[in-house]
């Protein structure tokens, strides 16, 4: 006689193997935490030390009176923001997919990465458009939108919480790039706050 | 056993295979290593298995190149997809008709 089989387990597994084989679920809660906080300290440097708060006027090119801040500095600071979150994110899902038995580097991480790439690429080369244009008040903004179109297209492939969290930093992108001159607020509300919040829901929600 | 086991394929009986079938179901095709990370089993326990739906014509194999290091990957056919749709209804059915005799209890 064959083993018993029990239907319900027999559904459970296809499930978690369908998800399993097409989402990539080591994404770690503190990483969004640690995110956010750096990107808060980089706007309050960029702010308080660099001075920047760009005059700009309603195209998002800069005033005369814009003050006077090094652009090369703040976008400096920006870079090294990124490559610490960049570093925090890989750090903690190395971690979190020890734990979970899978390699960081699989099918699914790949397929997550590539679906952010484009949106990111695209919008990382319009964005150094627009600085060589003179358009510094677009930059902030646009940065969130590119971000947030990034994360809605990758969500299919990790949580559904992603997808929230993009079409927040859409949002605030968008209302950064009409409400020009509060760009820099906007941007540390969407890659400060939003990323703290998220980070703290995942952290419950799936790791505690 | 009262229940008829008719509909559940005996191809899905083991959990490697159900689990391969499960998710070539929802990619559209998987390289070897990828399979065996995500079922976690040994080179030669996947291949054996594989090699038994590929006998019933579920799954095909695409071979390729990736640099100079081969690469198989595996994909459903079109009788694969309706055999694990019809496993599918047939868990289905079990569960409800077992669901049903718990009522009557």
């Amino acid at each position: 006689m064959k083993e018993e089989r029990d239907p319900i387990r027999d559904i459970t597994d296809i499930r978690s193997m369908m998800e399993r084989s097409t989402k990539f679920l080591s994404l770690s809660g503190w990483a969004g935490v640690l995110a956010g906080i750096y990107a808060i300290c980089g706007a309050f440097i960029a702010y308080r030390f660099l001075g920047f708060e760009p005059g700009v006027n309603n195209d998002g090119s800069l005033c005369a009176d814009s003050g006077s801040f090094s652009l090369q500095q703040v976008i400096f600071v920006a870079v090294v923001i990124l490559l610490l979150a960049i570093i925090t994110a890989v750090f903690f899902s190395y971690k979190k997919a020890a734990k979970r038995g899978e390699k960081l580097w699989n099918a699914t991480s790949r397929r997550l990465l590539v679906n952010m790439a484009v949106p990111l690429v695209a919008g990382g080369i319009l964005i150094l458009i627009l600085i060589s244009k003179g358009f510094v008040g677009f930059m902030a903004p646009f940065t969130l939108i590119f971000y947030g179109l990034a994360l809605y297209n990758a969500s299919r492939f990790t949580f559904e919480a992603v997808k929230f969290l993009g079409l927040i930093q859409i949002s605030l992108g968008l209302l950064g790039s009409f409400f020009v001159s509060y760009g820099l607020l906007f941007w540390t509300l969407g890659f400060g706050l939003a990323h703290i919040v998220y980070g703290i829901y995942i952290y419950y929600r799936y790791e505690k | 056993m009262k229940i008829s086991v008719n509909g559940l394929h005996k191809a899905f009986e083991s959990r490697v295979r159900l689990g391969i079938m499960s998710a070539l179901a929802v990619n559209e095709k998987i390289d070897f290593n990828s399979l065996k990370e995500f079922l976690e089993v040994t080179d030669g326990n996947l291949a054996s298995h594989l090699k038994a739906l590929e006998r019933e014509k579920f799954i095909d194999v695409e071979k390729s190149f990736v640099g100079r290091k081969p690469n198989t990957s595996y994909f459903m056919t079109q009788a694969g997809k309706k055999a694990f749709d019809d496993h599918l209804n047939a868990l289905e059915m079990l569960i409800n008709s077992r669901n049903r005799n718990e009522i009557k209890k």
